[in-house]
């Protein structure tokens, strides 16, 4: 898959509180998720992004809870991928299993400022600041992963799987 | 001879099959219990549907709880609450705790022997680390994940490498097992055992309640780590029999099993403490936080909503009333606790001292409702979560400590140790 964006840059320890406050934990509705995505840590968010734009962020993304109304906002938004130092353990696994693409390159976090143009291609996971024509290089899925990716999430994968039996 | 083990790698080997298991290994493995909450279950059972499933895997090793917006708090809590009653129905699941009957998911399952040692449990919550201080590998995930563990029973796993702690010597002058697990995450920082397992042990441990235990293991998620697990000894033996719904296995480290890191801690340098906003590993010393006033106190949740934290706060509150500047939300984990409370005088306490006591319900601790704070408000509370707007207005402020010191605090109407009243 090939993606091209802006850029929303933020810093290190994104919590899924802020992602999606608990006060909208009343619905797992997508659109009403989405509405309020990021609003305790960038109110304008989500008026100012546009369908495709990628969040760019430090280490630790989506540390706290297990909601997976977290990344079920962000791709919801319209966001493409996240691309972060580091992400939180539960949250990985979330948007592996929800087909949110999310990269993992502390190189191109550190050279991405909030606002420039960025590209990325999620079969190879190289990461270009479109602005500067730097490219980089993020850390490969292990294939078991990769499996789950390519079948679009872990539902699908996991339908495949019943189907065989 | 199977390679020397955790006691994380040698659940997740014996849960997947095999022989032996090292640090970085992707592994499928039957579970022992899927548990969902209120919030989680009903993508879950979406997820559950979309596979086309019409059995969950099996009935007697299901959980759902109705615990974080219940009692229902508004129209939209009780479709999510409704939804997860009519799938619990539909599908017989044998652990299904009505309002009324339930409690906190993670005070509410090892009190009633629903988890054992040596299981391997996924939540679609975090703290679905508690019950590693039982011997289990424990863990949270998404509502995907348990929607999939709903329908198979099997989950896929990264083996973590696991960090020992260990924690000798006494706690002394008033330092609790909160001030444990908040002494470590301010030590190591919040992603301090990211996609790692940690193991307690030590004296301090050993000597430690299964209540105490609970707190620390319950908190394991705060420092990124995917399980916070403790061994089993003669006190959780005493604790877990006539309690059990099924034997158990106990899991021992092997002598010669390999760490990512072994961290030594002497137990009399762990002060009372507070984790500052906006995140649990911001500590800093109670006696470096007296001069923060506050608006509201929390003592409950899955962290601490046990008896013996219900008995700290209350002793604390005897015979003192709470500041007439303050909050304070006493919230028992569960009908056995709340129960005890009444028993034992402590409703009696909490009422009289001005406090309000509840049915127990995750309400305040996620900001839900029974305890929402206004702008700029500040709370100390026996919660896990500290960050922007976790209990209210994003301008509001959360601070995490005991029980003690949350009870002190109503009372001082600042932040103050039991010693300071």
């Amino acid at each position: 898959m090939h993606f091209e964006g802006t850029a929303f840059r933020y810093g290190r320890d994104i919590d899924t509180d802020v992602i999606i406050p608990a006060r909208y934990l009343n619905s797992s509705d997508h659109a009403y998720l989405a509405s309020h995505c990021l609003e305790d840590l960038d109110p304008t968010f989500v008026e100012r992004m546009k369908p495709g734009d990628i969040i760019v962020a430090e280490e630790n993304f989506g540390c706290g809870s297990s909601r997976e109304h977290a990344p079920v906002a962000i791709k919801a938004a319209g966001v493409s991928c996240v691309i972060a130092k580091s992400f939180a353990r539960i949250f990985y696994r979330n948007a592996i299993n929800i087909g949110l693409p999310i990269l993992e390159c502390p190189e191109a976090v550190d050279a991405i400022a909030d606002g420039v143009r960025v590209s990325v291609d999620t079969d190879t996971g190289t990461i270009t600041n479109i602005d500067t024509g730097e490219a980089f290089a993020s850390e490969p899925f292990p294939p078991f992963i990769a499996e789950i990716i390519e079948a679009g999430g872990l539902v699908n994968r996991t339908r495949a799987k019943l189907a065989a039996q | 001879m199977p390679r020397p083990m955790t006691v994380a790698e040698k659940i997740l080997a014996a849960h997947a099959g095999l022989d032996e298991v090292r640090p970085g290994q992707l592994v499928e493995c039957d579970v022992d219990i899927v548990l969902a909450n209120d919030i989680t279950a009903p993508i879950a059972i979406d997820v559950f549907r979309e596979l086309g499933a019409t059995e969950v895997f099996d009935r007697d090793r299901v959980c759902l709880v109705p615990d974080h917006y219940a009692p229902n708090k508004d129209i939209k809590s009780a479709e999510q609450t409704k939804k997860m009653r009519d799938f619990a129905h539909e599908q017989k699941v044998a652990h299904y705790w009505e309002q009324g009957c339930a409690g906190i998911e993670h005070a509410l399952l090892p009190e009633t022997g629903t988890v054992v040692p040596g299981d391997l449990i996924i939540g679609a919550d975090s703290h679905t680390c508690t019950y590693g201080a039982l011997g289990a590998f424990s863990t949270g995930v998404g509502s995907t994940d348990a929607g999939v563990g709903l329908a198979t029973g099997r989950c896929w796993f990264k083996v973590p490498p696991t960090i020992k702690f260990e924690i000798e010597g006494e706690l002394v002058d008033g330092a609790t097992p909160k001030d444990v697990i908040l002494h470590i995450i301010g030590m190591i920082g919040v992603d301090g055992a990211l996609y790692q397992a940690m193991e307690f042990t030590g004296s301090a441990i050993r000597s430690m309640s299964m209540e105490g235990r609970m707190t620390i293991s319950n908190m394991a998620i705060e420092a990124g780590g995917k399980a916070g697990i403790m061994e089993v000894d003669d006190v959780a033996r005493a604790w877990l029999e006539g309690r059990c719904q099924r034997p158990y296995v106990e899991y021992h480290a092997d002598p010669d099993a390999e760490y990512a890191q072994v961290i030594h801690i002497d137990a009399a340098d762990i002060k009372p403490c507070v984790a500052w906003p906006h995140l649990p590993g911001n500590t800093h010393p109670v006696s470096e936080s007296t001069h923060i006033a506050i608006d509201q106190a929390v003592i409950g949740s899955c962290t601490n909503g046990r008896i013996e934290d219900m008995r700290a706060a209350a002793e604390v509150l005897r015979g003192r009333t709470v500041n007439p500047n303050v909050r304070c939300i006493v919230i028992p984990a569960t009908q056995a606790v709340f129960k005890k409370c009444m028993a034992e005088g402590l409703a009696d306490v909490f009422i009289d001292a001005g406090c309000v006591f509840s049915t127990p319900t995750c309400g305040p601790c996620l900001g839900g409702y029974m305890g929402i704070l206004a702008a700029g408000e500040r709370c100390v509370s026996t919660t896990n979560r500290n960050f922007v707007g976790r209990m209210g207005d994003p301008t509001s402020e959360v601070y995490l400590a005991s029980p003690a010191v949350a009870a002190a605090s109503a009372v001082a109407g600042h932040i103050a140790a039991p010693s300071d009243l």
